[in-house]
C-alpha cells in the first residue's frame, strides 16, 4: 500500500485461519525446545492471534505461552515473565523468539523438576494464515479518520493496528504510515497513535482509542 | 427458503461480504462433501445448511452420502469408538465389509468424484473412496468430526495409512490434530442461527410445545438434547439429576435425542437410560424424530439448566445451540465442549455426576448468573460459531488450496452486487 497525500486510506478487514503444526509441548524443555525450530508464523499467532478469538482470560497473561505456564503448567514466576514481553519491543519475531527461548532457559536453571501437564492440557503451536479482505471503503482525508475508526470491524483494527507492525518493514501502524505520507503535518498526531500501546488492550479498546485520539486531534465529538 | 442476505442482520454485513470476496475466487470449481447419512447427527445438519449458501454464492457445491449394510456400520462405529479413545474390535471380516463398502460407492460416485476440484470426505465412513479414485484432479480433504485426541492406537493406525494421501485435513480443536504429512487445518463447526431449531420463537409457541410433552411449566427443568451414546453419559446426567432432586424435589429431567441413521448402537442405549429411569414420573426421555428441530429448540429455550455430560465430544453442537439461546452449559470436560464452555463464563465444565448436580444447584440457586453469564453465551457463539464464520474458513481454506499455501491471502471488492 503506498501512502502519500494524494492516495486515499484503503480500509481494510481480514480474519485468520488456524493451521495445526502438529509439534506440542508438555513440559517447559519441550516448549523451548519446539520455540527454536518452529516457524515464526506460529510465534506470531500466538502473540497476536489471541486477539481475534474473544475471550476471557486474565488479561494480564495477554500471550498464548503465558496462558499455559499459568493455567497449565501453573507456574506463576515464568507466565509472569512471559506476559511481561512486549512484541512490539523487538525488531522482528526471530528476535522476539530468542528472548522467548531466554526466559525459558533462565527458568530451566532455576527449577530442578520441570512440571509434566496431563497429555490432554498440552501446548500445541498454531501458526495462521490471514485471510485480507477488501472493504470498499476509502478515508479521502486525515480528518476523515475520526469519523471512520470508531465504526471500523476489529478485524480491520487488527490489520491496520497490528499486523501493520508485522507486515511493513517500517514496523509500523497503517495509519501512521498513511499520515506520513503528508510529510510533517501530522507528526504530533503520529506521536499520540504511536503512544497507544497494541499489546496490552483488547481490539476495542485500541478502536475506542484511537478513535478518541483521532476525534480529539481534529476537535470532533468522539463517536 | 432463506437468503446469505439474511444472516447479515445476525452477522453483520460485512461478514457476507466477506464471504462474497471468497466465493468470487471459487466460481467455476465444483465441490463434493460425502459423508454417510442425510439423517442424524452434527454433521448432515451441518451439511444440509452449508451447501445450499455455497450454491447461493455461485459456487457448484452437491452433497453425496454413502450407503452401506449394517456390519459396515458396526465397523465404522467400532472406528468412531477407538478413535474416541475406548478399545474397539478390528474384526478382520468387518475391515473388509468397510473396505468393499468404500470401493462400491465409489464406483457409483466416481464420475462426480474425478471430475471435482475439491471433495470434503467427513469422518472415517467414506475415507477409502479416495483409494478407489486414482484418477482424481482435484484436492481431496478429510474433514474428522470426532474427538481424536487419544485415539486407541490400532484403529487410528489403521485409518493413518488411508488419511495420509489426503492433501489436508481438518479438526475442530488443536488437541486433535495428528502427525500426518499435510496441512491440518482448524476449523470448528457452526450452527445456523436462522433454521428452525435456532430462530427465535414467542414464549407462547415453547409453551405449547412443552405441554405436549407433560413438562409442568413452573417446575425448573434440567435438559440434555443428544443422540443416545454412551459418549454423551445419559447414565450420568441421571445420577447428577438424582443428587440435584435432593435438594429440589421439583426438578425435572429431560433427556431428548433422536437417532442417526449410522448409530447401531442408539437403541441399546436407549434402552439402558430408560432401565436407570425406572419409573421416576419426573424424567422424560424423548425419541424425537429427524424433523423435530423446533421441539428441540423450545426444549432448549425452555430449560432451565442445560447439560452436555459427554466423557468424549467432537464439538457439541447442542451446547453451542444452547449457548446461542442465552444459557450457560454445564459440559463434561472434554473435546469440542471446552472450546465452548469458559468455565465461570459461558457455562461450567464438569469431569463427574457430582460435579453436573453441584453446578446444577448452584445455578438453580443464583438465577441472576445464569442470566449473566447466558449474556456472554451468546454473543461469544455469535462471535464465534455461526455458520457465517465457519462458511467464511471453508471458503478461505479452498482459495488456500488453490493459491498454495501463502501466509497472506489478499482478497478484492466483490462488485457486482
Amino acid at each position: 500500500m503506498n501512502h502519500n497525500s494524494s492516495t486515499a486510506f484503503a480500509v481494510k478487514d481480514c480474519a485468520l485461519v488456524a493451521i495445526a503444526t502438529g509439534q506440542k509441548a508438555q513440559d517447559l524443555r519441550e516448549l523451548r525446545d519446539k520455540l527454536i525450530t518452529i516457524p515464526e508464523g506460529s510465534i506470531y499467532y500466538h502473540f497476536w492471534g489471541g486477539r481475534l478469538r474473544p475471550r476471557f482470560d486474565d488479561p494480564q497473561y495477554i500471550n498464548d505461552f503465558a496462558t499455559w505456564t499459568h493455567y497449565q503448567v501453573h507456574d506463576d514466576t515464568l507466565a509472569e515473565r512471559l506476559a511481561i514481553i512486549t512484541p512490539t519491543d523487538f525488531q522482528d519475531l526471530e528476535s522476539l523468539r530468542h528472548e522467548l527461548i531466554e526466559i525459558l532457559e533462565q527458568r530451566l536453571d532455576e527449577i530442578q523438576w520441570p512440571a509434566l501437564v496431563s497429555p490432554d492440557a498440552q501446548f500445541h503451536f498454531i501458526r495462521s494464515q490471514i485471510v485480507v479482505f477488501d472493504t470498499g471503503r476509502l478515508v479521502e482525508s486525515p480528518e476523515g479518520l475520526a469519523e471512520s475508526v470508531p465504526h471500523m470491524s476489529l478485524g480491520s483494527v487488527f490489520y491496520h493496528f497490528i499486523d501493520a507492525r508485522h507486515r511493513l518493514t517500517t514496523g509500523q501502524n497503517d495509519f501512521s504510515t498513511w499520515l506520513n505520507g503528508f510529510g510533517e503535518a501530522y507528526r504530533d498526531l503520529c506521536t499520540q497513535i504511536a503512544s497507544i500501546d497494541p499489546y496490552f488492550a483488547t481490539l476495542s479498546e485500541l478502536r475506542a482509542n484511537l478513535g478518541l485520539v483521532f476525534s480529539e486531534y481534529f476537535g470532533r465529538p468522539a463517536s | 427458503m432463506r437468503s446469505i442476505q439474511d444472516y447479515a442482520a445476525v452477522a453483520g454485513h460485512d461478514v457476507i461480504e466477506h464471504l462474497r470476496q471468497l466465493a468470487a475466487l471459487l466460481q467455476g470449481i465444483k465441490i463434493v462433501h460425502v459423508n454417510s447419512t442425510r439423517l442424524g447427527g452434527g454433521v448432515a445438519e451441518i451439511l444440509r445448511e452449508l451447501v445450499p449458501l455455497k450454491n447461493e454464492l455461485g459456487i457448484d457445491a452437491r452433497w453425496e452420502v454413502i450407503r452401506g449394510e449394517e456390519a459396515f456400520y458396526q465397523c465404522t462405529k467400532n472406528f468412531h469408538n477407538g478413535l474416541q479413545g475406548t478399545p474397539a474390535p478390528m474384526a478382520e471380516k468387518l475391515l473388509r465389509i468397510y473396505e468393499d463398502t468404500n470401493a462400491a460407492n465409489a464406483e457409483e460416485l466416481r464420475p462426480v468424484l474425478e471430475e471435482a476440484d475439491i471433495v470434503f470426505i467427513h469422518d472415517p465412513q467414506p475415507l477409502l473412496l479416495l483409494r478407489s479414485i486414482p484418477n482424481r484432479k482435484g484436492k481431496w480433504i478429510w474433514r474428522c468430526h470426532i474427538d481424536l485426541s487419544h485415539p486407541y492406537r490400532p484403529v487410528w493406525k489403521y485409518l493413518r495409512q488411508f488419511a495420509r494421501h489426503y492433501d489436508a485435513s481438518i479438526f475442530s480443536l488443536a488437541n486433535f490434530a495428528q502427525s500426518l504429512p499435510h496441512t491440518q487445518y482448524l476449523i470448528p463447526p457452526s450452527i445456523d442461527p436462522l433454521n428452525e431449531k435456532n430462530r427465535e420463537m414467542s414464549d407462547g409457541q415453547v409453551e405449547a410445545i412443552c405441554t405436549q410433552f407433560n413438562l409442568d411449566p413452573q417446575r425448573p427443568l434440567m435438559l440434555q438434547v443428544s443422540r443416545f451414546d454412551r459418549f454423551k453419559d445419559p447414565c450420568g446426567v441421571l445420577r447428577a439429576y438424582r443428587l440435584v432432586k435432593t435438594f429440589a424435589p421439583s426438578v425435572q429431567l429431560v433427556l431428548a435425542g433422536g437417532e442417526a441413521t449410522d448409530d447401531p448402537e442408539g437403541r441399546a442405549v436407549l434402552e439402558e437410560v430408560r432401565s436407570e429411569a425406572d419409573t421416576d414420573p419426573d424424567v422424560h426421555i424423548l425419541l424425537l424424530p429427524p424433523d423435530a428441530d423446533l421441539t428441540i429448540n423450545a426444549l432448549q429455550r425452555r430449560a432451565d439448566i442445560v447439560l452436555q455430560k459427554s466423557v468424549k465430544e467432537g464439538f457439541g453442537l447442542t451446547v453451542t445451540e444452547a449457548l446461542w439461546k442465552g444459557n450457560p452449559v454445564i459440559g463434561g470436560d472434554t473435546g469440542g465442549i471446552r472450546l465452548q464452555v469458559v468455565n465461570h463464563h459461558t457455562g461450567f465444565l464438569v469431569s463427574s455426576p457430582e460435579g453436573a448436580a453441584l453446578r446444577t444447584r448452584y445455578l438453580l440457586q443464583h438465577p441472576e448468573k445464569v442470566q449473566e453469564m447466558g449474556t456472554k453465551a451468546k454473543e461469544f457463539v455469535r462471535q464465534n460459531f455461526l455458520i457465517t464464520r465457519h462458511l467464511r474458513e471453508y471458503l478461505s481454506l479452498m482459495v488456500a488450496l488453490i493459491k498454495g499455501d501463502e501466509e497472506r491471502i489478499k482478497l478484492e471488492m466483490h462488485v457486482d452486487r
